[in-house]
């Protein structure tokens, strides 16, 4: 078959403008592209960029081609599985899939390959998906720049001086440098919601409970979900759309129905109330990224959107509750982590004690070490009443504050991040400030609410920044389409990172 | 938003040491100093909390309202020993290996 | 001086499910197969989740209704967190401060040497049960060549009961007749084989003695919790130990200011008791809520439901075959023990027209017997129990002799061979074999009649003043009239010869 000039243009290079799952996928149903082609671009991409970039931990090109085949003699026989066949995507290095390496960006876990996959993984390939690589992350999740990482940095696409945030920092630098389309991350405390908006493209964290957590390697089971990356709000709602839904083998899955994402997605929302609390627009936002967002808020009100001021009195404490009950679970959940039945195991030991301590000692990084230690005190005789039962009460406080801003909003409209991304190495020796560019994320986590970030503008200096939506449970429809809204006035997916020309 | 506490707070190297052994982790010396004033410094910034009045507030331990979530009592099949033991640090083809314990 | 013992019991009963408690692996005892029966969820692999088996919590429950438990509305699972080689996940999903079940109560008979008095009951309260995980299995080499132990995962994660016991207990002895009751209570509940050569019943005591100075103080030893105890004997042989010991050391202090709580191994080798090696701290686990699993809330008519689940306790059949059935408590124990289908078959034996202590007598000698030479249990008993209780009947309404009766069923046992037995055989056998005793005396006499007209010999030495010529001619007429009643036989034989006598003279 000879394929129209468009397409391989597509496939090349200069086709990056239309890389987005929902124009990937149109060019699939008719005709005009082959996955094999897709696959091959991500390759070629790979090839050139990652060096710079550094997403990648692992990429598995003929595994990827084999099943890009495999979704061509689908479509072929017009068998096609739905949006996502033949689209290939990055996974976050903690998701694991059989066969493959799932390190956390970890020496701990350097060589092990995981005997089972994720449910997620799972779905996405039962969708036709095609995961191509191992996406870098800050060790076992924790951090927001890739620098927790033992294996290497991940270098911002727009400037690669700066960090593309964290903790799924692969995920979201591998979109936005257009080597695939889009990514699986997980979002504890802003992991996906922070790197999407540093490096422009969409990311989206579910409900608690929305997708299933099994296989995905906890650090703190009670926030976290995985949710996905892309150019486009189209492919994070067909993404979302492959893997939600209630997994027996996730007993805090929830089942309750999912939502069509994607049949009314390009309808705007009506008479819709977005909420906006005075806290989100106080002190420590940096003032480029307060007139963007407040520009992205301006664009619903001419929409017809009504803007209602409303107020998280308990926000100030989301970050200190975080940061007592993450470590915490962390503490417990990273216990596995002991030399024994996989992963690292010291040289260097003279009893069981001292072998466990070796092990964990030298093969986690300061950052892991530093909330194993912080959680492992807050849980401790003497100590857990005051700091790990009192952030879960000042949790529910948190929640009760959602809950009622809910009662005079359908969304709340904020930053993502206090400011655009910033340079490797900035922040790496001040864990706490480091801690506080989570400070409008993290509430939703504690919360469970689902929440979106979309790319809302450049700063002068050309660095992206996200607009983020959060929306009551279980209405991730209502959220997508709220931000397809903002992405059809702004089309910026054809902006490109300066780094790839 | 360097709203960091004084350096003056921190955690007694000792507390560092205990938490250390709890937690099965080797810390160097430079590590505990580290931590006893960054761990010092985050529990400082954690005392925010005291000024909210949480009593009679039931602490929040999921956001799922979830409960009653059971499996039947079926058995699936279980790995190969050979899949059980491939990223085993030492085995000996049946077990996990392990240094004495009694030793 | 004197002195109370107080010892309290945990008790860990493995739950009888087809899987473990978290995962779909296998409970089945596979000793010689390392590591076959894992999973990402038991081996705690990263990413792996639980998911409660619906049954082990059933079973949990049951057992713990049994105890007289209450059962909470509302539970929740914790992590217990400490690192050991065979605690894959690091943690143990246990129950902390909101267990399924609390407030339970057994009935033991107290220690006579305690008590004072025989036949007294010592109650023991049970503080809670509740259920967890088990670990896997660490095998040591024991050389002293200080070889690599060994880890099998095979165990992980099996379901537990743990149920915690008041310090109620006052001697060794009566700690063993708990564990023995306990036993007996999950067996009969079904909720657990109590296997204790394959780890599936074990306990640990907490021991410590209240001594009694002349000078009337009193003073409390420290409490040594004696770790992974599983056979009675070891039970019983460690708090024996144990008391010994602590008598020894503190016997003679008039002030024990030691608090602290120790934790000590037994070896039963040299039967002894011993500190496991000291901790420089207090364990310190670090329970909080496993986030992984939610709450499980349970209605009151879920609880009337399984209520109507719990077979009666041993402690009350056993009243009941004493106070009803007229057993002594010493038969009526001896049947009991042997087990829940053994006891069901006594009553079953009972209901189908058996005198209780000839079911009793029969089920305990030439039933076991039976059982014993074909090596099987009395489920496998080849005649079922209404068969059993037919022909115990049929002794207490005088239509078989004792002999008769137990010829019968090894006939029966011996049939049932080719064929299944029911009653058509029984009077099958009967008839055959003239088992039943000949009521009809005009048929005796006329046997009677025709041996002595047979046997003129032994006839004139009787009539010639011999008496005991009268013996060869009961047997013939015995063996002729298979079943007869041999007293009533012996009379009519004699009343025929007397007349003889008088028509001669
Ligand atoms: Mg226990
Ligand atoms: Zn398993």
């Amino acid at each position: 078959m000879t394929l129209p000039a468009s397409s391989t243009a597509c496939a090349g290079n200069n086709g990056l403008d239309h890389w987005s799952i929902r124009e990937l996928g149109q060019q699939l149903a008719k005709r005009e592209l082959t996955s094999r082609e897709i696959i091959e671009s991500s390759l070629t991409a790979i090839s050139s960029r990652d060096s710079r970039i550094g997403a990648f931990l692992h990429v598995d090109g003929d595994r990827a081609l084999a099943a890009a085949q495999a979704s061509d003699e689908r479509r072929a026989a017009g068998q096609a599985l739905g949006p996502l066949d033949g689209i290939t995507i990055s996974i976050k290095d903690a998701i694991c899939e059989v066969g493959q390496p799932a390190t956390c960006g970890s020496r701990m876990l350097k060589g092990y390959i995981s005997p089972y996959s994720a449910t997620a993984i799972e779905r996405l390939l039962a969708a036709g998906a095609i995961p191509l690589g191992r996406a870098n992350l800050d060790e076992f999740a924790m951090g927001s720049s890739s620098e927790n990482s033992a294996y290497q940095l991940t270098h911002n696409p727009w400037d690669l001086d700066r960090t593309p945030g964290g903790s799924s920092s692969g995920s979201a630098a591998s979109v936005a440098a257009r080597m695939v389309p889009g990514s699986l991350g997980s979002d504890t405390g802003g992991s996906i919601r922070q790197p999407a908006s540093l490096c422009g493209v969409v990311g989206l964290k579910p409900t608690y409970g929305r997708v299933s957590r099994y296989g995905l390697v906890a650090f703190a089971s009670s926030l976290e979900q995985i949710g996905p990356f892309s150019l486009d709000v189209y492919g994070a709602a067909a993404l979302l759309q492959a893997m939600a839904g209630h997994d027996p083998h996730d007993a805090t899955s929830v089942n309750e129905p999912v939502d069509d994402y994607l049949s009314k997605l390009d309808e705007p929302l009506k008479d819709l109330r977005i909420g906006l609390p005075q806290e989100y627009f106080g002190e420590g936002l940096d003032s480029e990224v307060r007139r963007i967002v407040e520009q992205a808020i301006e664009v619903y009100r001419s929409q017809g959107a009504t803007l209602v001021p409303i107020e998280l009195p308990h926000s100030k404490y989301s970050v200190a509750t975080y940061y007592i009950v993450a470590p915490s679970e962390a503490s417990s959940n990273l216990a596995r982590f002991d030399g024994i039945h996989y992963g690292y195991r010291s040289p260097e030991f003279t009893d069981l004690e001292s072998l466990y301590a070796n092990s964990r000692g030298e093969a986690f990084g300061p950052e892991v070490k530093r909330r194993i230690m912080l959680g492992t005190y807050a849980l401790s005789a003497g100590y857990a009443d005051k700091y790990y039962v009192k952030a879960l009460q000042i949790r529910r406080l948190i929640r009760q504050d959602f809950d009622d801003a809910f009662q005079k909003c359908d969304l709340i409209a904020g930053p993502v991040t206090p400011t655009p991304a910033f340079k490797l190495g900035e922040l790496v020796d001040d864990p706490l400030a480091m801690y506080l560019s989570d400070i409008y994320t993290i509430a939703a986590n504690l919360a469970g609410i689902p929440a979106i970030s979309v790319p809302a503008g450049w700063t002068a200096s050309g660095l992206p920044v996200g607009l983020q939506l959060q929306s009551p449970v279980f209405t991730e429809a209502k959220l997508l389409r709220a931000a397809r809204m903002l992405e059809i006035t702004s089309p910026w997916i054809g902006r490109l990172p300066p780094t790839l020309s | 938003m360097n709203q960091t506490s004084p350096q003056s707070a921190t955690l007694p190297p000792e507390e560092v040491a205990k938490i250390a052994r709890l937690a099965r982790l080797k810390l160097s010396s430079d590590e505990l100093t580290l931590y006893s004033r960054q761990i010092g410094q985050i529990l400082d910034f954690m005392n925010v909390l005291r000024e909210v009045d949480t009593s009679g507030i039931e602490p929040m331990v999921s956001a799922v309202p979830c409960e009653n979530i059971f499996r039947e009592d079926i058995v699936i099949e279980s790995l190969p020993r050979k899949t059980v033991l491939a990223n085993a640090p030492r085995t000996d083809g049946k077990f996990f290996l392990v240094p004495n314990i009694l030793g | 001086m004197k002195f109370d013992v107080i010892i309290g019991l945990e008790v860990h009963a493995q739950l009888q499910t087809n899987t473990k408690i978290f995962c779909g692996c296998a409970t089945d005892f596979t000793p010689d197969s390392p590591n076959v029966r894992t999973c990402p969820v038991c081996l705690g692999l990263p990413g792996a989740l639980p998911v409660l088996n619906q049954r082990a919590f059933e079973l949990a429950v049951i057992a713990a209704l049994g105890l007289r438990c209450q059962i909470a509305p509302f539970t929740k699972w914790d992590r217990k967190q400490y690192f050991y080689p065979d605690l894959p996940k690091g943690y143990q999903i246990s129950q902390y401060d909101l267990p399924f079940s609390f407030s339970g109560l057994v009935e033991i008979p107290a220690d006579p040497a305690v008590a004072g008095e025989e036949n007294a009951l010592r109650q023991v309260r049970i503080i809670r049960a509740h259920l967890e995980d088990d670990a896997g299995k660490n095998v040591h080499d024991e050389s002293g060549r200080g070889s690599d132990s060994q880890v099998d995962l095979n165990r992980a994660g099996t379901p537990l009961v743990e149920i915690v016991t008041e310090p109620d207990l006052r001697s060794a002895r009566e700690a063993r007749l708990l564990l023995e009751e306990i036993r007996l209570l999950l067996l009969y509940l079904g909720v657990s084989d109590c296997n204790m050569q394959e780890g599936n019943l074990r306990c640990d005591a907490n021991i410590n003695l209240h001594i009694h100075h002349d000078s009337g103080l009193t003073t409390k030893t420290p409490i040594v919790e004696i770790k992974n105890l599983n056979s009675f004997r070891f039970l019983e042989q460690a708090c024996e130990y144990e008391i010994d010991r602590q008598l020894k050391t503190y016997g003679t202090m008039t002030e024990i200011h030691d608090r602290t709580k120790r934790t000590y191994g037994f070896d039963p080798a040299r039967g002894i008791t011993f500190e496991q090696r000291s901790k420089e701290e207090a364990a310190d686990y670090r329970y909080f809520p496993d986030p992984d699993l939610v709450p499980v809330t349970v209605t009151r008519e879920q609880v009337a439901h399984w209520e109507t689940l719990v077979p009666e306790r041993p402690q009350d059949r056993r009243r009941r075959y004493h106070s009803a059935m007229g057993l002594t408590p010493y038969d009526a124990s001896v049947i009991i023990e042997q087990g829940r289908p053994f006891a069901d078959f006594f009553e079953n034996i009972v209901a189908h027209g058996a005198d209780p202590k000839q079911a009793a007598n029969w089920l305990t000698q030439d039933i076991q017997r039976i059982l014993n030479e074909r090596k099987c249990g009395i489920n496998e008993f080849p005649v079922p129990a209404e068969l059993v209780g037919l022909i115990l009947a049929k002794v207490s309404e005088k239509s078989l002799t004792l002999k008769a009766a137990r010829e019968a069923l090894d006939l029966l046992v011996e049939r049932s061979e080719e064929q299944s037995v029911s009653a058509a055989t029984l009077d099958q056998i009967i008839q055959e074999r003239g088992l039943a005793i000949v009521q009809d005396d005009s048929l005796l006499k006329e046997i009677i009649q025709k041996v002595i007209e047979k046997n003129p010999k032994p006839v004139a030495d009787y009539l010639g003043g011999k008496p005991a010529a009268a013996g060869s001619l009961l047997g013939q007429v015995m063996r002729e009239a298979r079943g007869a009643d041999p007293q009533v036989v012996k009379g009519l034989v004699t009343a025929a010869l007397d007349a003889l006598k008088f028509a001669d003279s």
